[in-house]
């Protein structure tokens, strides 16, 4: 699908004390996989025209989409998109777009989710997407790192997984600068530890996401490849 | 820098399958990669999509008015998998 649809924001929601989750409706949206994206385009009063790529981070809901956007500094369209567009406004989107770093909720076997900073938003489209599974999907595991306890974005969803105390869905923050009082790991970046899990290793047919900023993907990435994942069952998608 | 995967969009102008899925032989050092794992290099005019090990120029897109050029340059080639 090539074609630019009208969006039209419904909501905006916070997500931290900077980004925001923009829930869209598209007219004959198609659905969409989890990890897939939208184009979004605006174009200014003279004609002049950005365009950006956004994970939706939340699974197909009818002609719903949900994208989450962390205002860059000095950003062209991203601090437009979290502060300034208005609720009821239009934009543009194409997609559902990509192939590659998708989940498809049939598959079988565990999945490694990796994210880091931001880098959480098209996994949580694959969360929420095997929470909706319920009792019949594969094991999941959601590490991810962020820099304090104010970057957590998707808090209810991470507290609903940790409320459930299911052990074939759990979640871990990594977190690197602050961490709230009396969480269990130490404060630091992302090791091999936080990655070699039971029931996640590359025996156990792992397959492995990995989205944040490109040092942290390459980082995360490798420490994966070194723990026996083959290369194609680490996917990744970075940013910045 | 970005990847493979933020080309869905250009170039699902120029594909029906998804091309982020095809694989490419890099010609310069022998590492096999999905399109969506090359670095890609889009602050310029031209998006710029590399190899992910040894940074030879995979191709170019570049969006001009009423134009979409899909440069391979020195060649290289991209194979889709079929069912």
């Amino acid at each position: 699908m090539s074609d630019w649809s009208r969006a039209e924001l419904r909501a905006r929601t916070p997500e931290s004390a900077t980004a925001r989750t923009l829930h869209l409706t598209v007219d004959g949206w198609p659905g969409h996989l989890p990890g897939q994206h939208v184009d979004v385009r605006l174009t200014a009063d003279d004609g002049y025209r950005a365009v950006r790529s956004y994970s939706l981070s939340a699974p197909a809901d009818g002609d719903r989409i949900e994208i989450s956007v962390q205002p860059a500094p000095h950003g062209e369209v991203s601090p437009y998109l979290a502060e300034d567009f208005p609720v009821g406004a239009g934009i543009e989107v194409k997609g559902p777009l990509g192939g590659w770093f998708v989940w498809k909720p049939g598959r079988p076997g565990p999945v490694l989710l990796v994210a880091g900073g931001s880098g959480i938003a098209p996994l949580a489209a694959m969360l929420r997407a095997r929470l909706d599974l319920g009792d019949d999907g594969p094991p999941f595991h959601l590490a991810y790192s962020l820099r304090d306890p104010g970057q957590r974005w998707f808090g209810a969803l991470l507290d609903g997984v940790a409320k459930a105390e299911d052990p074939a869905v759990t979640a871990a923050c990594l977190y690197t600068r602050t961490a709230p009082p009396g969480h269990p790991r130490p404060v630091g970046r992302i090791t091999a530890a936080d990655l070699d899990l039971p029931g996640f290793a590359p025996a156990d047919g792992a397959l492995a996401f990995v989205c944040g900023p490109t040092a942290f993907v390459e980082k995360a990435a490798g420490l994966l490849v070194h723990l026996g994942h083959r290369p194609d069952r680490v996917r990744t998608e970075r940013f910045g | 820098m970005r990847d493979g995967n933020a080309l869905a969009g250009p170039l699902s102008d120029l594909f029906l399958p998804d091309p982020t899925t095809a694989w490419r032989l890099c010609p310069g050092c022998g590492t096999d990669a999905a399109l969506a794992a090359l670095h890609v290099y889009d602050q310029g005019p031209a998006a710029v999509a590399r190899c992910p090990r040894c940074s030879e120029i995979a191709f170019r897109v570049a969006r001009h008015p009423g134009q979409l050029w899909f440069d391979f340059g020195g060649g290289g080639a991209l194979r889709f998998p079929t069912t």
